[in-house]
């Protein structure tokens, strides 16, 4: 059976892919991963703003107190050079590209247009086989208008793929007022994959103690919905991979996604939930689910139940919401 | 000549630059002020710096001097070329193996940044008193002056001891060489090679212990051989002297500075001269100068390098035959001596010239002695001077002091204040700022881009205040086309900046500026507003002195450019815009390229945050059009209010207005005995936010202030009917607690005493039902309050405080009712130890003794001009006192020894006055319980009646009694002190004095690291941490000292962290206070050695607890008496992991940068580590009481 894919211009043994999770943090976890039987591993994101708050807090920390005191000008050995900056996630990719067969795909979130330029190019030169672009925000600014944020996305692609020549995913949000005209664009703008879809900062208040509490769940399979309906809808209609990420629990997941048209199928939740060794469990499971209908190849699935190949395309429209709207007989009906 | 390479450094690193590159092996420990050669040699090793030898030297630090001099010994008998850096009683410490090496001709330099000796009062600033009490040993003496001199001498005098085999003490001045910055000409490698003779370094190893060839050094010898063993030595004295000119000789040849054993500077045909060793001799070199130059005066001065052996035929051979008379000045004191060290030796040495008719000059001079600049005391042109014209007289002063006004013997001489030799064309610039603003290392940094881009000298000295938080910093810098050699505080400045707007206020920043200086202010008033805003006196020297006025707000623009609190930069690129040392453009360009250089390490954004200031700074630089009146309404205000104690008044209000060096010997006292609680005069102001209680959201419970690192926050209850007198807006609530109808309850905040460190904040559990993020104690702006909060302190301290005998001493809302006895200390804000200690004083206090350990607690409990340790109403409270570092828990042992023996001797004169008093009455009074207070009070109360009864007795036995009659209410002897004390330098004494079984507590402020002289490691610090010495991270454990003191069966013990469980630390404190043995008590201090924002540091103490770093326990052998297991655990099992406690740190956090690989491993070691040790503490945990060895023992009482 051929589970072979390709995905960002990389050949991939199947689509199951481990996406940027705690998993990655370290070169054991990376290895667990790929013996778990991942077909690439996105790396965790390495964050400018963190990398910044760091160095700053370093800095802070070692003049904390110092020529103040006769006896104590300084509380710490002067350390001639140590890493700042993106370096120890640098050296882990760099370990990482040599130690591991599958591809590492490094991710990156920057705030600065410097940060997105000199991070990709150091990415590509520890040997990442692609980067993925996590343009993750909360336009809290009400002065941005959403043409504003269309265009960052674009300049930060542009700027990228002008600096590195391994291919370059956008993970993106799905808050984007026509989506599929933002994804042809970026694909016009030569994204090699988009990556659909990031999963928001959402925080929650802590009633008893009347704070914001920051709020992180592991996904659940009913968040395929939405991926789900765009990667059917753009399917056959873009240059770039389509990556599904999102809810995958098991191999049914697996499944609809490769049936919407998705060239790689990606799980964070499942992975820290079961384990690295559970891609194997995913990638059994497409298989036996592909042998009990005769499949041959990952090929033949992918998007055959996309928007433009489904029997009934307006099930995928808002039409249909209508529908199930009216189809809803709850208790209070 | 080898083509030279100029740098600035700091003393310190200019020698140790030198012993590192030759020396095979360091052995050290940290002292001030010489900890930095130390440090510096242990971060050239981590980095793998090689030696001249071509390989890393070994650097180790010991647990004392005294153990880094056994260790020197030992390699230096086994062949290695060894050094060791030390100062003051750390060389004192050495002096047992210095009579070794010297006795066995063992070639040695040992590096001293002179420094005072503790005498009436500790001293970490410089003379020459530890050389002095070293001169016995056998060691040759070499004095350096100047940074660059003991950089040369670092290297001649190994060389010459190589050769001559006679060890050498090569000593220069603590702080005034060893902290100065100054640019020199750094001797190169093959220089290095040039000097030492490898067939010398290859004799030392052939002279080593070696089983291939044995032999036997260090025997016990007989009255037959002793003494004629001990002048064999003397023909290698002999010789030393020449052989060390020969040195200077190939030297000179080597890089052009020529140096002699004496060297002679001044006028030929001089008529009087000084004669003077170390920085001095520079102020005497240049005052001489002058004098000639510009007076034609007949005067020279000799300056003395080699000063043991002294080197008779070399000192007269400098002398002019002209010379008629002769100072000989020294840093040092020999009470009772007939002079002190090199009088007696010019004294001696002409005597003996004189006798044996070889005198070089026409007649025997006149010689007289004195003393000046004890304790870094200044030594100035002016000074130098009233010297050299005391010699003028028909009958000068012998045995002189200069730089003080001694009123009491009248040794001092008059000094003209107003005398000024520095040249025009040095810039002299003044920089007042606060150590966290960062203005030294600006300064530091300033003085690097002068001294190392441009052909231009640069000299700075930095002057430090003697607190740990809100210090205030005087930097003296000095820019010129010649080498700057003035070893004096700058007293006449062509520029000056203030860095801190307050400070116009409380200092007088212009008393020191010369007439058209340049006065660069940092100012939240712009040019148009900061003259209505600067006291009557500012404005009136602005005027006066002529002074261009510029000002900034550097505090904004550091805010805008996201550099925090740090104006350092900003005030820097001022000083270089508008001084006019270097072009503009060109200084702004040497700016970036230095900011590129210091924090390029930290980051790209650190730097162009750096950038972003600069170029802001020049844009919001404005001069201000001076007035030609002073229109100001605003004084200075009165240092203490006027109700302050005389002493205060007279005495310590002086040392706090900066003009100490003005105050009189018979102001002073004559014995190091100080009057308690002077931190109260002292209203310091340092911080802008402080807490501020709601009253109606507050519970009572008394964390804020259990945990109050400087004793800011007291609580009272009283009467509701108090509250008829207070003035508005005093904040009171209804008493929280049952059974005190009526009562009310108030927490008040010492906002004026308040460092801002947030603690109370954090461990307040009270938040509003209502309003998100109000906390029952929130920090808020101080200035709309400050005079509310005056008014209010004035009502509340009406307001008596609470009757120990009606408070709830077990729990920590009760505890916080009882008065603090220790008070408004200048530790770090937030600092982790203070509350440990303050609780001290609050439950023990009216009858404690503490002998303190040298290290942070003693010198914010001790260092002038203010100290916290204070009195209640009834005139009692802690007596504090502190010895060494080293003898701590001997010296409290000391205090038990007394008390033991005159409670005896006052319980045995009682029954012999039995008849005279009343036997009942006898008997009542000796054998009285005193576990609680009650029990104390009324204890006090027989005592006070006693001593009634014993005033009318008037008999000889009822006076001896008075003597000793306070032994009868029992005393709380404590010995405090850091984890440097316990664990390390007097681990042993500690040992002991637990073992003694005697009554005493010990209470450990554990940091984890040397904490005062600035992180070095300790026995303490963990696994994986980073500290100087531990660069690469701390590869050995910690020493479990509660098991060790557990071990003997008999001692209390107790773990404590007042952030992990604050009612275990009051619980651990009174049973060990109760218990009749020995008791230790370990406190988790978290420390700004960690690397932590020390608002967090409680945090800390609870992750280290919940981590298993740090398990709570109690070991109290009372309860064998019981057959119970004296051995609680009071903290659950480990539910975090270490990395969740640690990776908070940066001690532990950098290991993680420099060294991944490491840190992992270490992580997991120390993880490991913390299992194992929670398993063995568990298991001890669950054995019945029987089943815990030792078997129980009696107390030794």
């Amino acid at each position: 059976m051929d589970l072979s894919t390709t995905y960002m211009g990389l050949e991939l043994k199947h689509p199951v892919v481990a996406s940027a999770s705690p998993l990655s943090g370290t070169i054991d976890g990376i290895k667990r991963l790929e013996d778990g039987g991942a077909a690439a591993i996105v790396m965790f994101s390495l964050f400018e703003e963190q990398i910044r708050h760091e160095n700053e807090a370093f800095s802070h920390l070692m003049e904390s107190g110092t020529d103040s005191f006769a006896e104590s000008l300084s509380y710490f050995p002067e350390v001639e050079d140590y890493p700042v900056g993106p370096d120890s996630y640098l050296n882990l990719l760099r370990r990482a590209a040599t130690e591991v067969d599958v591809p590492v795909i490094a991710s990156l979130n920057c705030v600065t247009s410097e940060g997105w330029i000199d991070y990709a190019r150091q990415m590509q030169q520890a040997g990442a086989k692609g980067l993925e672009l996590n343009v993750y925000g909360i336009e809290a600014d009400l002065e941005t208008s959403g043409a504003e944020v269309e265009q960052r996305y674009l300049d930060i692609l542009t700027a990228v793929k002008s600096t590195v020549t391994i291919p370059v995913a956008l993970k993106l949000s799905p808050f984007f007022s026509a989506m599929g005209h933002m994804a042809k664009r970026l694909d016009q703008a030569g994204a090699d994959a988009l990556v659909l879809f990031n999963r928001f900062y959402q925080p929650d208040i802590d009633i008893r103690e009347l704070e914001v509490a920051p709020m992180l769940e592991l996904s659940s399979p009913s968040e395929i919905r939405l991926p789900l309906l765009w990667i059917a809808v753009l399917h056959g209609k873009l240059n770039a991979s389509l990556g599904a990420t999102r809810g995958v629990e098991g191999a049914d997941e697996v499944v609809k996604y490769l049936l919407a048209g998705a060239d790689a199928v990606m799980s964070t939740s499942a992975l820290l939930r079961n384990g690295p060794a559970y891609a194997t469990s995913l990638v059994d499971g497409l298989k036996n689910w592909m042998e009990a209908r005769a499949f041959t190849s990952v090929r033949q699935i992918r998007g055959s139940m996309s928007h433009h190949k489904v029997a009934n395309p307006s099930a995928f429209e808002r039409s249909n919401y209508l529908k199930v709207l009216e189809s809803y007989r709850g208790e209070y009906m | 000549m080898s083509p030279q390479q100029v740098k600035t450094l700091e003393g310190n690193e200019a020698v140790a630059y030198l012993a590192y590159r030759i020396n095979e092996v360091c052995a050290i420990y940290p002292i001030t002020p010489s900890s930095t050669m130390a440090e510096l040699a242990d971060q050239w090793a981590a980095e793998g710096k090689s030696n001249v030898w071509g390989n890393v030297p070994l650097v180790v630090e010991m647990q004392s001097e005294g153990g880094a001099a056994g260790a020197v010994h030992g390699a230096l008998q086994t062949g290695a070329l060894t050094t060791t850096f030390t100062a003051s009683q750390g060389l004192l410490l050495m002096i047992p193996n210095m009579y070794k090496i010297a006795g066995e001709l063992t070639p040695t330099v040992f590096h001293v940044a002179a420094r005072s000796l503790a005498a009436q009062g500790l001293s970490i600033f410089g003379d020459h008193s530890d050389v002095a009490a070293v001169r016995n040993t056998g060691f040759a003496q070499l004095a350096s002056s100047s940074v660059q001199e003991a950089h040369d001498m670092a290297l001649i005098a190994q060389a010459a001891s190589l050769e001559a085999r006679i060890p050498f003490v090569h000593f220069f001045d603590g702080f005034r060489t060893s902290h100065e910055v100054n640019k020199l000409n750094l001797i190169a490698d093959d220089q290095i090679r040039a000097m030492i003779d490898p067939a010398l370094v290859r004799a030392h190893r052939q002279r080593a212990l070696n089983p291939d060839h044995p032999f036997i050094r260090g025997t016990a010898q007989n009255p037959d051989v002793y003494f004629q063993a001990r002048e064999t030595v003397n023909p290698f004295y002999a010789q030393l002297p020449s052989i060390l000119q020969a040195k200077f000789d190939a030297f000179a040849k080597l890089s052009g500075r020529q140096y002699h054993l004496f060297g002679y500077y001044g006028h030929p045909e001089a008529e009087r001269v000084a004669v003077i060793l170390g920085s001095g001799a520079l102020t005497l070199r240049e005052t001489v100068a002058y004098l000639e130059q510009q007076h034609g005066e007949k005067v020279g001065v000799v300056q003395v390098r080699l000063c043991l052996p002294f080197s008779a035929p070399h000192f007269l051979a400098v002398l002019p035959a002209s010379v008629k008379s002769i100072a000989v000045l020294d840093r040092t004191k020999l009470p009772g001596a007939t002079g002190e060290p090199l009088y007696a030796d010019v004294v001696t040495t002409l005597t003996e010239a004189y006798v044996s008719g070889i005198l070089p000059t026409y007649a025997m001079p006149r010689v007289i002695g004195g003393r000046y600049g004890l304790s870094s005391k200044e030594f100035t042109p002016a000074m130098a001077k009233a010297v050299l014209d005391e010699l003028k007289r028909d009958q000068p002063k012998n045995h002189f002091t200069v730089g003080i006004v001694d009123d009491v013997t009248h040794t001092s001489l008059d000094y003209d204040r107003l005398f000024e030799i520095e040249p025009e064309d040095v810039v002299r610039a003044l920089f007042f700022g606060l150590g966290a603003d960062g203005t030294v290392g600006a300064n530091k940094n300033s003085i690097k881009i002068i001294g190392e881009s441009t052909p231009l000298y640069a000299q700075g000295y930095f002057v430090y205040d003697s607190r740990k938080s809100g210090s205030r910093t005087v930097s003296h810098v000095r820019f010129g086309p010649e080498p700057i050699n003035s070893p004096y505080l700058i007293e006449s400045a062509s520029f000056i900046a203030c860095h801190q707007f307050n400070f116009v206020e409380r200092v007088d920043v212009l008393e020191n500026a010369r007439p058209g200086a340049t006065f660069l202010l940092n100012s939240p008033f712009g040019p148009d507003q900061v003259w209505d805003h600067l006291p009557r006196r500012v404005q009136e020297q602005i005027i006066a002195k002529g002074i261009s006025l510029y000002v900034i707000d550097a505090s904004k623009v550091a805010l805008e450019t996201g550099m925090g609190s740090r104006t350092n930069t900003i005030m820097q690129t001022c000083f270089f815009a508008i001084s006019g040392v270097l072009p503009r453009d060109e200084a702004i360009s040497k700016i970036k390229e230095s900011i590129r250089k210091t924090y390029g390490k930290k980051g790209e954004d650190v730097v162009q945050k750096n950038f972003v200031a600069v170029d802001q700074t020049l844009a919001k630089l404005y001069q201000v059009s001076i007035p030609t009146q002073a229109t100001s309404t605003i004084e200075t205000p009165p240092v203490v209010p006027a109700e302050a104690p005389e002493f205060v008044q007279k005495v310590t209000a002086a040392m706090m207005a900066g003009i100490g060096d003005q105050l009189p010997v018979s102001m002073l006292p004559i014995d190091g005995t100080y009057p308690s609680g002077t931190t109260k005069w002292e209203k310091r102001n340092i911080s802008h936010f402080v807490p501020v209680w709601e009253p109606d959201i507050c519970i009572q419970c008394g964390n804020c202030s259990f945990v109050c690192p400087h004793s800011v926050i007291r609580s009272k209850f009283y009467h509701e009917a108090k509250l008829k007198e207070a003035p508005a807006g005093f904040k009171s609530a209804p008493i929280n607690a049952r059974g005190f109808p009526e009562t009310r309850y108030t927490l008040q905040f010492y906002v004026e005493d308040c460092t801002g460190c947030g603690l109370c904040v954090e461990v307040c559990p009270a938040k509003s039902l209502q309003q998100s993020g109000v906390k029952a104690i929130n920090m808020k702006p101080k200035s709309p309050i400050l005079e509310q909060e005056r008014t209010s302190i004035g009502f509340f301290e009406t307001i008596p405080v609470n009757d120990r005998s009606r408070v709830d001493f077990s729990s920590v809302r009760g505890s916080q009712f009882l008065e603090p006895l220790f008070e408004f200390s200048g530790a770090c804000a937030g600092c982790g130890e203070t509350p440990y200690v303050r609780l001290l004083s609050q439950l023990f206090g009216d009858r404690l003794i503490v002998a303190n350990a040298t290290g942070c607690s003693s010198i914010y409990g001790g260092n002038l001009p203010t100290t916290p340790w204070t009195k209640n109403a009834e005139g009692r409270g802690p007596a504090w006192s502190n010895s060494l570092f080293e003898d701590n828990a001997e010296f409290g042992f000391g205090f038990r020894l007394s008390a033991d023996k005159h409670l005896t001797l006052a319980k045995q004169l009682a029954q012999e006055l039995e008849n005279e008093i009343g036997p009942d009455f006898v008997n009542e009074i000796i054998h009285a319980p005193q576990t609680t207070e009650s029990q104390i009070r009324q204890q006090r109360i027989r005592v006070a009646e006693l001593k009634t009864a014993l005033i009318k007795l008037d008999s000889e036995k009822a006076r001896d009694l008075l003597s000793v009659v306070d032994h009868l209410v029992r005393r709380s002897i404590w010995i405090v002190g850091g984890d440097g004390w316990a664990y390390d330098i007097g681990s042993a004494g500690l040992d002991h004095v637990l073992a003694s079984g005697r009554d005493v507590n010990v209470m450990v402020l554990d940091t984890e690291v040397y904490s005062n002289t600035g992180g070095q490691m300790s026995k303490s610090t963990p696994l994986g941490a980073i500290a100087k010495f531990a660069a690469g991270g701390k590869t050995v454990g910690k020493k479990d000292l509660a098991l060790q003191a557990i071990s003997y069966g008999n001692v209390y013990v107790a773990r404590v962290a007042m952030g992990a469980n604050p009612q275990q630390t009051l619980v651990a404190l009174r049973e060990a206070e109760a218990y009749p043995g020995p008791s230790l008590i370990l406190a988790y201090s978290h420390c700004i050695a960690h690397g932590i924002n020390m608002q967090h540091g409680l945090k800390q103490q609870d992750l280290a607890v919940a981590s298993g770093h740090w398990p709570l326990v109690r070991y109290n052998p009372a309860l064998r008496q019981s057959d119970k297991n004296p051995f609680v655990l009071d903290s659950p099992r480990p539910h975090i992991k270490l990395k969740d406690y640690i990776y908070n740190e940066l001690r532990y956090k950098m290991l993680t940068r420099i060294n991944p690989a490491e840190g992992e491993h270490m992580l997991e070691l120390g993880q490991q580590l913390v299992n194992q040790k929670w398993e063995i503490y568990e298991e001890m945990a669950s054995r019945g009481g029987s089943h815990l060895i030792p078997t129980p023992v009696s107390n030794n009482k």
